[in-house]
């Protein structure tokens, strides 16, 4: 297994796609393997795309891996589609609007499925970020629908965030979810070519006027992502952005806090697995459920005591927990 | 720990060569959806190359070949072949379209197909074949 990631290293694709796999389908030699990568990662500029279904994100990667390869930079891209709640299954269909880079040894495109867990999925991205970092891209883009929390977590792990905007026709901008309008490092208003996108540009351009000043006011690019207007724009603005960010300090600043989450998260990980382990192990789980169904217990001092018996903590006294 | 198994069957649906439309594509694709599958669809006109290439960077358990064009004996074997050199054997490989008996037993005893469907299918038929397979 660790021939994996020696393998990655040497740059081969197929075992970066397979590790991968192995991330996303949580496999019991994952952390193994992922202590293996890690060293290797830290080089790779992440930028995050999001925006509503449909409004041009594909095609606006489609257009950026152009500008990015004639930069002679390397990329890997990760494409998230949502899970279908009711079959569990997905259809993953970003690639369709890359398939001009299937065949370029330099580009490296995954798509990935929401899956449905909570956090497990911008865990699950992260991981295939660290695997592509590692593989030597020198670019990572994720484009995510920016629906749900889980979407705007992961773009919480990028260097850069574009978020797509559509013009808004009849509606106002006003109604763009606020917690979308807080990511964006740039804004983009895709299909420029359709009515309303100057009102959506102005509308856009006096609310941000009317925030407090910040380091970096977003810009606000207009783009026709079918007709590659727009794009060298965009691109420019994302190296502007990455300039600012490292000349700032920004980048350590925002890369410290993900790897505060990253080991946060990684304590709770094990902590939770052996708990759930000796509970398993020492604890008729299943019955207690039925003591408390039928009210002959409750569930607040059940944890507790359940806690106690595998000596996980003293058995409480008083109040609290 | 309490935790769903998270793993899932890929699948590639991909319309090698040159003809012109997905509709029967797309409905197989959702209806691999709909039985929980994880699909990844890339359109029309794809070449042996790109379909090898997607199958190794998606790393599917399956690729669906959706031909029409009459140019199944030869786009078969050779996206067969370029999976086995990606080092891909073990790829379920499934192939639906206007195929002949003839040719459907050919590319199965040759080792270049698992399984060919024939355009009207029941998707039940197709989904339960690849479900028995994992
Ligand atoms: N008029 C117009 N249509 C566009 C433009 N950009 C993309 N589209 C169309 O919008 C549709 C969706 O484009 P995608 O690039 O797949 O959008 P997406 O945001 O990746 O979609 P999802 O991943 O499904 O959420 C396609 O039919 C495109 O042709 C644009 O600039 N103008
Ligand atoms: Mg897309």
């Amino acid at each position: 297994m660790q021939d994996l990631v020696a393998e990655l290293l040497k740059g081969n694709r197929r075992a970066a796609a397979r590790l991968i796999s192995l991330v996303e389908n949580d496999d019991p030699q994952k952390r193994e393997l992922l202590k293996g990568v890690y060293p290797h990662t830290g080089n790779a500029y992440l930028i995050g795309i999001t925006g509503a279904p449909g409004s041009g994100k594909s095609s606006l990667v489609d257009w950026l891996l152009k500008q990015m390869r004639k930069d002679g930079l390397t990329v890997g891209v990760i494409a998230v589609d949502p899970t279908s709640p009711f079959s569990g299954g997905a259809i993953l269909g970003d690639r369709i609007r890359m398939q001009d880079h299937a065949l370029d040894n330099d580009v490296f495109i995954r798509s990935m499925g929401t899956r449905g867990s909570l956090g497990g999925l911008s865990r699950a991205t992260r991981e295939a970020i660290q695997v592509l970092d590692a593989f030597g891209k020198d670019i990572i883009l994720i484009e995510t629908v920016g629906v749900g929390q889980s979407e705007v977590d992961i773009v919480k792990t990028a260097d850069s965030t574009v978020v797509v905007l559509t013009p808004a026709g009849g509606d106002s901008v006003q109604t763009i979810k606020a917690g979308i309008m807080e990511i964006a490092d740039i804004f983009v208003i895709n299909k420029s070519d359709l009515p309303g996108a100057d009102r959506t540009e102005t509308e856009i351009n006096m609310m941000l006027d009317m925030k407090k000043s910040k380091a970096w006011r977003p810009p606000v690019v207009p783009t026709v992502s079918v007709n590659n207007e727009g794009i060298a724009e965009l691109w420019n603005s994302i190296q502007e952005h990455r300039s600012h960010m490292e000349e700032s300090g920004r980048l350590l600043e925002i890369r410290r806090e993900r790897v505060k989450r990253e080991l946060t998260e990684q304590v709770e990980y094990l902590v939770k697995n052996r708990i759930w382990e000796r509970v398993k192990e020492e604890i008729e789980f299943d019955s207690l459920v039925e003591k408390i169904v039928h009210r002959e217990q409750d569930p607040y001092s059940t944890a507790g005591d359940l806690l106690a018996k595998i000596n996980f903590y003293e058995r409480e006294t008083g109040e609290g927990g | 720990m309490i935790q769903i198994s998270s793993k899932k069957v890929r699948i590639l649906v991909a319309k090698p060569g040159l003809d012109g439309h997905d509709r029967g594509a797309r409905v197989v694709a959702r209806g691999l959806r709909d039985a929980g599958f994880e699909v990844i669809y890339t359109g029309l006109h794809q070449t042996p190359e790109q379909v090898a290439e997607t199958a190794l960077q998606e790393d599917v358990d399956v690729v669906g070949l959706s031909i029409l064009s009459g140019a199944h004996m030869t786009l078969v074997p050779r996206i067969k072949k370029m999976l086995a050199d990606n080092g891909m054997n073990d790829v379920l490989m499934v192939v639906g379209g206007i195929i002949p008996e003839e040719d459907a037993e050919e590319l199965i005893k040759c080792g270049n197909a698992d399984k060919v469907f024939n355009p009207g299918e029941p998707l039940e038929t197709i989904t339960g074949y690849i479900k028995s397979k994992f």
